[in-house]
């Protein structure tokens, strides 16, 4: 037999001629490792068939409403009426939001990723304090801005639903900015910073190209969360006229889908729920939209460049 | 600091290089040993020179990473760094320019002297710095942007932009690429052949006109016609430029470099240091220290 020694012996510890396919202890190993797999994979279509049962669901009882009555006209009485009121509310309130949200969130992100040393306590305690901004349930969120701002006001407004949904969209924006700037390969801000160049520009010209299409992800998804963020507005901005149109931020509180799909689902009749399952079906088509607009805007750009 | 060197010593005898060994305290602790660098000093020596290191060491946070290195580059020559890996030849380098300001732990020791302004002096401006004294990497790291854009990026940024177009003609003339690329300025560089894009990132570096140009083993990513092509290279923008390189490749060393610097692990505490520094037919041909000897017959081990 051997003489013991692994790379001194004659033999070799299996039979060469034996058939390709493992045996005993590999044979095990394989099994498992084939389990494993098979079991990621349905973790994935799990995730999938349960956004396919939702869109389908939304889908069926909800696209009655792509009637055009349905998104140009004010509602009427009760339950009828389009929403148009309501979408140019909830627009209005998310691209305000997002106008104080986006600036902060991303400068924030390339303050931590591009500015502040990997030791900084302050960029230390500021990831912290996002993520902890990120995980506070929106509903406080309201009530916060209810003693901020509505309190003092003696009234809800868009302006306060806004400034809600700034704050839900800030950390979600600073994150993943950030770990999106995180992945721009260092080679290309050396390669800046041997030209003199100092790092704003160096951020502006070289690094946010490269992370554009990936900080534009993050935008989207938070804006498209703060769209249907309900909870933050009923303190914020829960009181509205619901069937006129209200375009000033600052005047009286401005009708928007989230409430809309709540107040009319709350009413209890077949109308009003064919109302608020089609609110839903235009929220959800509108983000996809948006989602899907903005990738080939962002494709056609990264082409331009050449791509990443 | 004792490093007074006699530099214009030039007896012209025998090989006709003369030696200087400048005898460096390096060490202040009691019983500590007087190291000796041999540095051999070219006859035509009344050279300008551009860095004056005195001294400098480098530390990452407890680790040194090299250790009492006292040289002079001089103006409009090419210095080649090399030695065996790990000795600190990289961190040399980019001490020469601030790149290492990045990494947190980093600290200086000694001097260095750029034209006679201490680099490393507070109120010296690390943009500034980088702005003369330009760097080439490893890995050719161009922008994902166009050809063009990749070259007009930095002088733009720096406020250049009088004749850009003039200005990137010019500098991608003298990276020897501007016929290979000339129809298609507006395409992405990231589709350029690795060779191409070490030679474009050549281009942007001295589009924006540094004084010197250090250069991180620019060649050892790429195959020998790209690599040819580099060192033909090397060899005309010594005449407009300062240029140091770091190379693993002793037969590349000899063909660009004018003098070159042996650095290796000294034998007591094992810290990066330079052995020896001289004329390059000296360095290869008849070196002082028997370590260089042997790295450069390829008997290091």
């Amino acid at each position: 037999m051997s003489d013991g020694t692994l790379m001194g012996t004659d033999e070799l510890p299996y039979d060469p001629t034996s058939p390709l396919t493992p045996t005993g202890n590999l044979r095990r190993r394989m099994i498992f490792s084939r389990a494993v797999s098979v079991a990621a994979s349905m973790a994935a279509y799990i995730a999938i068939a349960v956004l396919i049962v939702v869109v389908w669901g939304v889908a069926s009882r909800g696209a009655h409403a792509l009637r055009l009555n349905f998104l140009i006209h004010n509602p009427e009485g009760l339950a009828e009426g389009g929403i148009a009121n309501a979408l140019i509310g909830t627009a209005l309130m998310v691209l305000f939001g997002a106008l104080i949200a986006v600036p902060i969130g991303v400068l924030t992100g390339i303050y931590l990723s591009e500015f502040a040393s990997k030791k900084s306590r302050v960029a230390n305690g500021l990831k912290l304090a996002l993520d902890l901004l990120q995980g506070l349930p929106t509903i406080v969120v309201g009530l916060f801005i209810f003693g901020l701002i509505v309190i003092p006001q003696h009234k809800e407004s868009g302006f306060a639903g806004a400034i809600a949904l700034a704050i839900v969209m800030l950390p979600l924006i600073a994150r993943s900015s950030q770990e999106v700037l995180l992945t721009v390969p260092g080679a290309l801000r050396e390669g800046a910073d041997a030209l003199g160049v100092n790092r704003w520009r160096t951020v502006l010209g070289v690094i946010l190209p490269s992370a554009m299409s990936g900080i534009a992800t993050g935008v989207i998804l938070s804006t498209a969360r703060a769209a249907g963020e309900t909870a933050p507005l009923l303190f914020c901005d829960g009181i509205f006229n619901p069937n006129a149109t209200e375009l000033n931020l600052f005047g009286h509180g401005v009708p928007n889908i989230p409430l809309l799909i709540l107040t009319a689902s709350d009413l209890a009749i077949p109308e009003a729920f064919a109302r608020a399952w089609g609110a839903a079906f235009v929220l959800l088509l509108g983000i996809l939209l948006a989602n899907i607009a903005t990738r080939i805007v962002l494709n056609r750009s990264l082409k331009k460049r050449g791509g990443a | 600091m004792n490093n007074s060197r006699d530099r214009t010593s030039a007896d012209g005898g025998g090989d006709g290089v003369p030696t200087v060994a400048g005898r460096v305290r390096l060490r202040t602790e009691p019983g500590a040993q007087v190291r000796t660098v041999h540095e051999t000093v070219a006859p035509d020596t009344v050279r300008q020179s551009v860095f004056d290191i005195n001294d400098m060491g480098v530390q990452y946070g407890s680790k040194t990473a090299l250790a009492h290195t006292t040289m002079k580059i001089y103006r409009h020559l090419v210095t080649a760094i090399i030695g065996p890996s790990g000795c600190g030849k990289s961190t040399f380098l980019r001490s020469l320019n601030r790149m290492n300001d990045s990494i947190d732990s980093f600290r200086l020791l000694g001097q260095v002297l750029y034209n006679g302004h201490d680099l490393y002096a507070p109120g010296v401006n690390r943009v500034e710095v980088r702005r003369r004294i330009g760097m080439v990497f490893q890995k050719p790291n161009p922008f994902p942007k166009s050809i063009y854009d990749n070259v007009a990026w930095a002088p733009r940024n720096i406020g250049l932009t009088a004749d850009l177009d003039a200005r990137v003609e010019r500098a991608l003339r003298s990276a020897a690429l501007w016929d290979e690329v000339k129809d298609r300025l507006r395409t992405s560089a990231m589709a350029l052949s690795g060779g191409q894009q070490q030679r474009l990132c050549i281009a942007r570096a001295i589009a924006v006109e540094p004084d010197v140009l250090l250069l991180d083993e620019p060649a050892s990513a790429l195959d020998p016609v790209s690599t040819a092509a580099i060192e033909d290279l090397i060899g005309t923008l010594k005449n407009r430029y300062t240029i140091v390189i770091v190379t693993h490749n002793m037969q590349q060393a000899a063909r660009v470099a004018d003098r070159a610097a042996f650095f290796s692990l000294d034998r007591t505490d094992l810290v990066g240091t330079l052995i020896e520094y001289g004329d390059i037919k000296t360095i290869f041909g008849n070196p002082r220290d028997q370590r260089t000897r042997d790295y450069v017959t390829g008997q290091f081990g």
